[in-house]
């Protein structure tokens, strides 16, 4: 049983690193640049939706929604800013080193308005836990929501992408820029929106994590976000199934690590495991293999 | 006398698409060779093979009596072949001089150590290094750039660059990859003198992919056409070019 | 000719650092120079000698590199480990610290060799993230390791204290999370000058030499080095390895200016910061590195009066610096209206 129970927590943090990997995985795609300040817009949603239920009192979902308003008018503002000035830069460690920039900035803008000490995030799911086999197996509420919510946004963000024009635009863009601007593409547009939609999961992922794990600071988004992007390389990045894989194998892995090798080398396990694929596999799990041409 | 190239039945696919089936070809020492053939038909992959780029599927490699078929790029380098690209890739952020010196990395050596702390190998092995590249420059009339970074070269001198560097590194057999591409008349002209002269001069062999019909009959002596990945004709210069089949295949029926 | 601009630029280099040096110690002496600046002047030679250090991968052999932090830190713990066993044995304090020095340099290139192999097989940003897991490993197992040493001989656990098994006379070396405890302090300002001056002897010989050659060409193109017979796996193992030991040069003098130690300092960010200098100095650009990593180390103390909004301010500067130096149009805007200025102090740079 407690492998079982294990194994739905794997899937459950897993779930999560999925939703932050979808980001990160699209932005790569489409941008190819390494968004470093991902995690930290994740830290952003957790206290807007926070400050929406602490100050204004609002309903969960409200406050869910509001922290997806804002982390998308945050993903939108910082594109604009920081990152589109560099698209054309003759190094692509610039625009790498400015999404640093960027997370210092978010970090401690947070730092100055809530304070250095981390707040305890009050749970928006407000079903009970489930009790499966006379109570032997207890599956959070947030377990369910996380997992169901990971599973409905794959699905809508592929059926986007695969039926709506916008989505095929996307596509085109990340396939190659200068042809789809001649085809009457609108190649800023479609990288904000691209920006828009992470940031919006982002916010999310936020709220599902603070939710599972209820404390907040200016640093939660870090590490949760480089675990992320690991599942992103890990599954192949620029590709949504392998963000998602990767994300939850990703999650089971360290769930496992932390269960039974030592809860201090969890974190290395992860990262060995992502080593030994990228060895065996050098582009990720359902990574494109690129030849150059001679 | 024993041939300078000597390539039998070579072949490859990709992905199911024989992009180069049952090459043979033969080039004697000190020829000037030329394989042509529409766009598409091969002959870089052909380049490729014979570098290592690619392994062959099939066939056999064989570079002045040395078998050298399936060997890393680097290994073919040190058996003696040198090549150029048909898309230049020249050492851009490094000067000229540097990209010539790059290619007398294996002839002239000392340790990494050596080099750090400026032993009296490192001082001899540079000054050597510095007079064999500026010989080579001088060939190419490059001496006046010899400070400047590759990338800002005209791409005329980009190519004589290009070539500078594959001698650098003492080839039996040097491969040039459409060196006319983007030249004007008068330039084709003068890399036709500048051909034959490392040829006469260096006593090399060269085999040449080439589209300007002018610089292929005014300088190769044989040539091997290539289409659809197989030879279509091979033999004297005059005698391919009036080859029927080989009219065909580039004016089309 | 070539060779002389160079020569010539190398020397302003190792003059900038000695200059800066005996400004320093000319306040010192006077009393001009705050004691929280003297606390500041090793950790700048740390910087320095890694960004330096990173400069030589990122720039010079153009791979991304995340994981710096992890070889730091084994020169680190190296060192400092080092020093706490020979303490009695050795007396003499700058011979003491130049053995450690050396020894985690060693074992950092080692490292460096070990990673490297599997590492350099991957490209751009596959090769960036495995260092990265390369780094965070090796902050996480040394922080789960315990050495001890009592009349026996050495101890080591992956446990906790007590797994070790010691006799009473047993003292604890390292302690898992806890870290080195009571390193004793030989590093100086004159001992960091010093080895950064060796740093810099070093890379900007290696890079001007037939080995740098091959690195700088296998850079700027792979497949044209591999047809002139440079062995690619070779040049840039070679590039890594000496990178990396430079990178344990400055943990151990990271170390040796800390009374306690801890693997949890050597993350990511510390990583990320070394690239921030290589990147503001330019990329490849080796007396940049060196400018960059004192003015960013000096800048948030620098901004301690501001108290809280220090790193507000730091990260503002650093986004827009990115912007000012990389975007094309402000490139654009800066060849326009200050053209002459810059240009000269671009040549100047190379």
């Amino acid at each position: 049983m407690s492998l079982l129970s294990y194994l739905i927590n794997g899937i459950s943090l897993g779930s999560v690193y999925a939703i932050i990997a979808l980001g990160y995985t699209m932005v790569y795609g489409i941008a190819r640049m390494l968004n470093f300040a991902h995690g930290d817009v994740i830290m952003v949603g957790g206290y807007a939706a926070l400050t929406m239920m602490l100050s204004y009192n609002a309903n969960p979902l409200v406050a869910v929604l509001a922290a997806i308003v804002v982390c998308t008018v945050l993903g939108i503002v910082i594109e604009a800013v920081a990152y589109r000035p560099l698209r054309e830069a003759a190094s692509p460690l610039a625009v790498l080193i400015t999404a640093i920039g960027v997370s210092y900035l978010l970090q401690n803008v947070v730092l100055l308005v809530f304070g250095p000490n981390p707040k305890s995030f009050q749970s928006v799911i407000p079903f009970p836990d489930l009790k499966l086999a006379d109570g032997a197996l207890n599956i959070s509420a947030e377990t369910i929501v996380t997992i169901a919510s990971c599973i409905v946004i794959m699905i809508v963000l592929t059926t986007f992408i695969n039926k709506t024009k916008a989505g095929q635009a996307m596509l085109a863009v990340s396939e190659d820029k200068g042809a789809a601007q001649l085809m009457g593409i609108n190649v800023n547009g479609t990288i904000a929106l691209t920006f828009a939609i992470g940031s919006g999961l982002a916010a999310v992922a936020g709220v599902l994590l603070c939710s599972s794990y209820p404390s907040l600071s200016p640093y939660t988004g870090s590490m949760p976000g480089i675990k992320a992007f690991v599942a992103a390389v890990f599954g192949g990045i620029g590709s949504i199934p392998g963000a998602m894989i990767g994300g939850i194998i990703l999650g089971i892995i360290e769930i496992l690590g932390k269960a039974y090798v030592s809860s201090q080398l969890a974190d290395a396990i992860v990262f060995a495991v992502l080593i030994i694929v990228l060895l065996v596999k050098p582009t990720g799990l359902l990574g494109k293999k690129i030849q150059e041409k001679v | 006398m024993a041939a300078m190239l000597e390539v039998k039945n070579l072949g490859i696919s990709f992905g199911g698409l024989r992009a180069v089936n049952n090459f043979d070809i033969k080039i004697e020492k000190g020829q000037l060779y030329g394989l042509i053939g529409p766009n598409g038909a091969g002959k870089t992959t052909v380049f490729n093979l014979l570098t290592g780029v690619y392994r062959p599927d099939t066939g056999s490699v064989v570079l002045d009596g040395t078998n050298i078929t399936g060997k890393k790029t680097i290994e073919i380098n040190k058996a003696g072949i040198a090549r150029t690209f048909q898309n230049i890739r020249l050492f851009g952020q490094l000067s000229v001089l540097d990209n010539v010196k790059a290619g007398l990395h294996n002839h002239h050596s000392y340790s990494a150590l050596a080099g750090i702390f400026r032993l009296p190998s490192y001082r001899r092995v540079e000054r050597e290094m510095d007079e064999r590249a500026m010989e080579l420059l001088h060939v190419f009339e490059l001496d006046e750039d010899v400070n400047t970074l590759a990338s800002n070269l005209p791409y005329g001198k980009q190519r004589k660059l290009e070539i500078a560097r594959a001698l650098a590194t003492d080839p039996k057999l040097l491969l040039l990859d459409e060196p006319a591409a983007g030249m004007n008349p008068n330039e084709t002209q003068a890399l036709m003198d500048m051909i034959r002269f490392v040829r006469d001069h260096f006593d090399m062999t060269i085999l040449l992919i080439e589209h300007d019909m002018r610089l292929v009959s005014g300088i190769c002596e044989e040539l091997s056409v290539l289409n659809f990945g197989e030879i279509l004709a091979q033999g004297k210069t005059a005698d391919v070019l009036n080859n029927p089949q080989v009219i065909t295949a580039y004016l089309g029926e | 000719m070539k060779k002389n601009t160079n020569f010539k630029s190398n020397m302003i280099t190792y003059a900038m650092v000695i200059a800066a040096f005996a400004i320093v110690q000319v306040l010192r002496t006077t009393g001009h120079l705050s004691s929280l600046m003297t606390g500041l002047l090793v950790p700048l030679c740390v910087y320095v000698i890694l960004a330096v250090s990173l400069n030589l991968v990122v720039g010079i052999s153009g791979e991304l590199s995340l994981g710096h932090a992890g070889f730091m830190c084994v020169g680190a713990f190296v060192g400092a480990l080092f020093t706490k066993c020979t303490k009695e044995t050795i007396t003499l304090v700058p011979l003491r610290f130049f053995l450690a020095v050396l020894l985690a340099a060693a074992v950092a290139a080692v490292f460096g060799i070990l990673i490297g192999i599997p590492v350099l097989r991957l490209k751009g940003d596959y090769l960036a993230i495995v260092t990265l897991a390369f780094g965070e490993i090796i902050k996480n197992v040394i922080n789960v390791f315990y050495i001890g040493r009592d009349s026996n001989g050495f101890h080591v656990s992956m446990k906790d204290q007590f797994s070790l098994g010691m006799e009473a006379d047993g003292v604890i070396l390292l302690g898992g999370p806890q870290g080195i405890n009571g390193i004793s302090k030989d590093s100086s300002f004159l001992f960091g000058i010093i080895l950064v001056l060796i740093t810099l002897f070093i890379v900007l010989n290696l890079i001007d030499s037939r080995d740098g050659r091959a690195i700088k060409a296998i850079r700027d193109n792979r497949i044209a080095a591999e047809s002139i017979g440079i062995s690619i796996t070779k040049y840039k193992l070679m590039a890594f390895t000496v990178s990396a030991a430079l990178a344990g040069v400055a943990g151990a003098l990271y170390s040796h200016n800390l009374a306690t130690l801890q693997a949890s300092k050597f993350n990511f960010n510390t990583s990320i910061l070394a690239l921030v200098f290589v990147v503001l100095g330019g990329i490849g650009n080796i007396r940049g590195s060196v400018i960059a990593a004192v003015l960013l180390t000096a800048l948030p103390e620098l901004l301690r009066g501001l108290a809280d909004y220090r790193m507000l301010i730091y990260a503002i500067v650093l986004i827009v610096m990115m912007l000012f130096n990389w975007a094309p149009k402000a490139l654009e805007w800066r060849e326009r209206y200050l053209g002459r200025f810059f240009r000269k102090s671009a040549k100047e740079g190379e």
